[in-house]
This record gives C-alpha cells, sequence and structure tokens, in this order.
C-alpha cells in the first residue's frame, strides 16, 4: 500500500456518471407527470370510443328526450350555452379589463381600500361555483325577480369569471415595460391616452388569451347552473335573454343521471362535442400567446 | 375659433401648464374604480344571499342540533339537521383527493421547472392547462362510468358501491393536479438561480439541490397552492355529485356512497324545495358553512403567496 493513497472522497468526487438514486429520482418525477396527464388521455379515448356511434348529425339536429335516447339530440344545450357565452363575454370582459386598468395603472396600493379590493378579488377567483349559484339564485333570481332566465345564468356566470378575466388582464398589462408609460407621458399624452393608445395595444394578445381561458372555463359550468332551475331536460331554444334555458354541461349532467345505458352513449357523445370546443379555445389561446408573446 | 387662432398664431406663448382641467380623466378613472367596485359588490352579494335564510334557518333549528347530532336527512321526513355527515364526506373526500394530488402535482412541478428542457416545458405545460380545463362534470363521468367499474374489477374485496368516495375523491385529486403543479411551479420559479449554483458549488447533486434547496425556499408558495387547491377539492360539485352520490351516512368507509356538503346543496337547489321551506333555508346554511370554510383557506393562501413574493423581488 503506497503512503500516498488517494482519499475516499476524492475518489466520489472524481466518480464519472451520475448515481442511480438521481436516475430514479427524475424517474419518479418525470412519472408523475406521466401519470396525470394519463388521465386526460385514457378520459379522452373513453368518451371518444363510448361516444363514437352517437356523434352524427341527430346529435345536434335533435332536441334532448327521455324517452328516445337513440335519437335524442343536444340541440338545445348547444344554442343556450352559445346564449350564456356570448352575453358572458360582452358583460364579464369589458367589465374585467376595465377592472384590471384601474387596478394596474390608477390604484395606489397605499390606499386600504384599493387592497381590499385586490385580496378581495383573489379570494373570489376561488369561491366554490356553487356557492356563486347560490348567488344567483339568491339575489339575482329571486331578489331582483330575474326569474330563471337566460339572463339570469349569464349574469352569474359573469360574476363568476370577472375574477379571472382581471387576473389574467392585470398579468397582460404589467408586462407592458413602464419604459413605454413614461415615453408617452414624456411626449405630452394624458394618463389615459397613454393607457389606450400605448399601454393597451401592446397588452391585448395577453388580454386575449386569458379571456378565453375564463371563457372556456365559464362553458363548462354545470354546478351554478344547477341552482338556477336549468336542470331539467329543456326540448326548445332560448327565444331571447328572458327565456328559460339549458346548457351543454348540464344536459350531460341530466343524461349522466338516467340509468339505462344509451344515456351514457348519448352523454359520451356530448362530451366529446363539449371537449372539441374546449379544445379548439385553449388551442387558439395557446397559438395567440405563442405568436404574439413579446419580449421586451 | 378664438382659442385655436390664439394657438396658431407665431409669437403668442402659452404656458406648458395644464390650462384646463381635464374632467375627461377623471371621469374615466370613476368609470373604472365602479368595475373594479363590481368584484366588491359581488361578495357583499354572496354575503347578503347567505345570511338572511341562514339566521332563519338557525331560529329554527338550534345550533345544538346542527353541529351536535349525527344524522342527516333535511329532504326526508321526519327531517333531521345533523350536520357531521355531510362534513365528514366532504374532508374525507378533500383527504383522498390530497393525497392523489399533492404528491403527483409537486413532482410534476419539480420536474417541470428543475429538470424539463424548454422544449419539453413547451409541451407539457399546454397540456396541463388543458387537464386544468376539463368540465368537472366529465370527470365526474369519468369517475362513474369508467374507474368505479375498472376499481372494482381490480379490488372486488373492496365491496365498491355503484357511486362511492373512493372514485370521486380520486378524480377531485386529478381535477386539482394541475393546480398544485402550476402554482408551485411559479414559486420554484420565483426561488433565485443563485441558490441552486450555491448548492452546486458545494458539490450537490440536482436531486439534492431540488430536494433540499429548491423545494424549501419556494415552500410557502408550495403550501399556498395546496391549501388553494384543498379549497377548490372542497367546494368541488359535479365530480362529487355524480361519481359520489346524495346518501348522507355518518360513517368513514370511502367505499360507500357519501353526501358532501356541495353535492347536498346541488341536490337540493336543483329539486323543487318552496322557497321559504325549511329545506330551502338548508341550502342557504350548509351554502354559508362551505363559504366560511373556503374563504378562510383562501384568506391564508393569498396571505403567503403575498409574503412569499416579498421576499424575492
Amino acid at each position: 500500500m503506497s503512503v500516498l493513497s488517494t482519499p475516499r472522497s476524492a475518489v466520489r468526487l472524481a466518480s464519472k456518471g451520475t448515481p442511480l438514486r438521481e436516475h430514479v429520482f427524475r424517474i419518479a418525477l418525470l412519472s408523475s407527470l406521466v401519470i396525470a396527464l394519463g388521465f386526460l388521455l385514457m378520459l379522452l379515448i373513453y368518451v371518444l370510443e363510448e361516444g363514437w356511434p352517437r356523434i352524427d348529425a341527430t346529435l345536434w339536429e335533435n332536441m334532448p328526450s327521455i324517452r328516445r335516447p337513440e335519437t335524442a339530440g343536444i340541440q338545445s344545450g348547444i344554442i343556450g350555452t352559445l346564449w350564456i357565452i356570448g352575453l358572458t363575454a360582452l358583460m364579464a370582459l369589458p367589465t374585467g379589463v376595465l377592472a384590471a386598468i384601474y387596478l394596474e395603472e390608477y390604484a395606489d396600493r397605499t390606499k386600504w381600500y384599493n387592497r381590499v379590493i385586490e385580496l378581495n378579488i383573489s379570494n373570489l377567483a376561488a369561491v366554490p361555483s356553487i356557492v356563486y349559484g347560490i348567488l344567483g339564485l339568491g339575489i339575482i333570481a329571486r331578489w331582483l325577480d330575474f326569474g330563471f332566465t337566460v339572463m339570469t345564468g349569464a349574469i352569474t356566470i359573469s360574476l363568476l369569471v370577472l375574477p379571472i378575466v382581471i387576473i389574467s388582464a392585470r398579468e397582460a398589462i404589467r408586462a407592458v415595460p413602464p419604459s413605454i408609460r413614461e415615453g408617452s407621458l414624456a411626449l405630452g399624452a394624458t394618463q389615459w391616452q397613454t393607457i389606450y393608445r400605448q399601454v393597451l395595444p401592446s397588452a391585448v394578445p395577453g388580454i386575449a388569451t386569458g379571456s378565453i381561458l375564463a371563457l372556456s372555463r365559464a362553458i363548462g359550468e354545470a354546478a351554478p347552473f344547477l341552482m338556477l332551475g336549468a336542470a331539467t331536460l329543456v326540448r326548445f331554444n332560448p327565444e331571447g335573454v328572458w327565456s328559460s334555458f339549458t346548457v351543454l354541461p348540464l344536459q350531460i349532467y341530466s343524461f349522466i343521471s338516467q340509468s339505462r345505458e344509451e344515456f351514457h352513449i348519448l352523454a359520451s357523445a356530448a362530451i366529446v362535442v363539449l371537449l372539441a370546443i374546449l379544445l379548439l379555445m385553449n388551442s387558439v389561446a395557446i397559438w395567440l400567446r405563442n405568436r404574439y408573446q413579446k419580449r421586451w | 375659433m378664438a382659442a385655436q387662432d390664439q394657438a396658431t398664431a407665431p409669437g403668442t406663448s402659452r404656458s406648458l401648464a395644464r390650462s384646463r382641467p381635464r374632467y375627461g380623466e377623471s371621469v374615466i378613472k370613476v368609470v373604472l374604480m365602479a368595475a373594479a367596485m363590481i368584484s366588491v359588490a359581488t361578495t357583499i352579494g354572496i354575503v347578503a344571499a347567505l345570511l338572511e335564510p341562514t339566521i332563519e334557518f338557525f331560529s329554527e333549528i338550534s345550533f345544538g342540533e346542527f353541529f351536535g347530532s349525527t344524522t342527516w336527512g333535511p329532504l326526508f321526513n321526519p327531517a333531521h339537521f345533523g350536520v357531521w355527515p355531510i362534513i365528514v364526506a366532504t374532508l374525507e373526500i378533500t383527504l383522498i383527493a390530497v393525497v392523489v394530488a399533492v404528491p403527483l402535482g409537486l413532482a410534476a412541478a419539480i420536474y417541470l421547472s428543475e429538470y424539463a428542457t424548454p422544449r419539453v416545458r413547451k409541451i407539457f405545460k399546454p397540456v396541463l392547462e388543458v387537464l386544468a380545463g376539463v368540465p368537472t362534470v366529465v370527470f365526474g363521468f369519468f369517475a362513474l362510468a369508467f374507474v368505479t367499474p375498472l376499481l372494482r374489477d381490480w379490488f372486488p374485496f373492496l365491496d365498491l358501491e355503484a357511486k362511492n368516495a373512493l372514485a370521486a375523491g380520486l378524480l377531485v385529486g386529478v381535477m386539482i393536479v394541475p393546480i398544485v403543479a402550476s402554482l408551485s411551479e411559479d414559486s420554484m420559479a420565483a426561488v433565485p438561480n443563485g441558490l441552486r449554483e450555491g448548492s452546486y458549488a458545494l458539490g450537490a447533486s440536482k436531486m439534492l439541490t431540488s430536494v433540499r434547496v429548491v423545494v424549501p425556499a419556494a415552500f410557502s408558495g408550495i403550501v399556498a397552492a395546496v391549501i388553494l387547491a384543498i379549497s377548490r377539492a372542497i367546494g368541488e360539485t359535479m365530480i362529487v355529485a355524480i361519481a359520489g352520490g346524495f346518501k348522507a351516512v355518518f360513517t368513514f368507509n370511502p367505499t360507500n356512497e357519501m353526501s358532501t356538503m356541495a353535492a347536498f346543496i346541488a341536490q337540493a337547489g336543483s329539486g323543487d324545495a318552496s322557497v321559504g321551506s325549511i329545506a330551502y333555508k338548508t341550502i342557504f346554511a350548509v351554502g354559508s358553512l362551505l363559504f366560511i370554510m373556503t374563504f378562510v383557506m383562501n384568506w391564508f393562501s393569498a396571505r403567503l403567496v403575498q409574503k412569499y413574493r416579498e421576499v424575492y423581488d
């Protein structure tokens, strides 16, 4: 044995390659991600396979029916969802963007009421959707006496997605660098001119992405509508904002509640339609984000 | 016209100071603030909607009966108002969901933040977003029609009921994975690189750096994410209504059908409880309880997020 043997620690420092546990750890992490996403894949395959025989023209052409699940459709659900989403976009998006502008550009964060507004919005974003259903039932349907109409549903859902719109719009506005504002103000523009002509145009892609994601949340909501009397099988399309209605997710829920096998096939087909709409919206949002993402 | 002439005329000096107050700017500010106030009005509306029927409820049913007995059946005759069965069911399903979601979500977050190359991240993050966007009614259907039969095949000794808390809890867990993952990843991404480099310089491996440096540094953000996910799980309605059922039995056994608080609200709210009846008021009493539980958790989570932001900004 030579006196100048290399110490063990030095050998370990010099050792080549990574130890086994590093690989195991990495693989464990990756597989967690894959398991979570595997659920999504299984779900997609399952509903496609189950619903395939019913994905045809009758699904769109016919109204839902309790007696004939073989030929029942989902037209009133799709039209109802379009009404709700259209009105929600009209109400929630402008309000949300205006509120976001206030919070980012005007609000003085040292003032207590502005901090209350901020904390309140992040709280509201996490209030269970069924509680918004109670709000719709107690205040909008009964107290304001709007009844169980498209208008009640749209207002309820607008309030539900409003915090999401505000939060994402704020992020988009915050991403516009202050130098843009300072440049505009230095050239003599007023604060609103600066916001309207410089800040907003730069923030539009981000706002649009957030808005689409918020609306896709609204499309998938079912719980609040349960409270608003939209649960029964509605066999007609809404004729206006004061008409009663149903939405696609709730239609699916009422199909699932039936015990006959044909209804489960019908529910799967309707889910495929719903997921297709949502995937389309998600892809547009992601495309928008990648296409217009600016690096300042 | 006169003002214009004056402005174009050469030699007339105009003060650079603002010549007239701009009322439009103030009007705009008021309009914007009004839009922001709608969110406050929403909270007030929720509280107002809940408060009156809840007070009326407790004038008829004592606190002692509500919190002191264990039989729940406000829609039956005779009606019982012991709230514990639905609280237990809610907490149990939430627990199952957390056991599923926290390890999966946290591991996914560590992978995305510390291991994934930008290209891999660019693929996985949108897919996680899609998972987050799947409507809960779809998860509920999947739990009822696919997961429960599968569990019955694999574990026949469990003796699962057709609707059960286990499958519902599993899918609630899958639903909240993206919340845990994306919020935790955000807080891990906010950990300054200097900490990682310091750890590598001391000879720590990637795994040690992730587990002993990045995760502790991002801990408050991770806790905030988990709390938010728990509050989502507590309030989840459609999955538990479809796959968990409406039978309120005081039991801890997750293979049984169970009704959570949110499921009860959905069941009673979609039924035809007449306005003013005690069954109708029960919806609001349970709603208040649910609102308070989630509100406290959200508030706690928001405070934590604020705190950790202050550390590294």
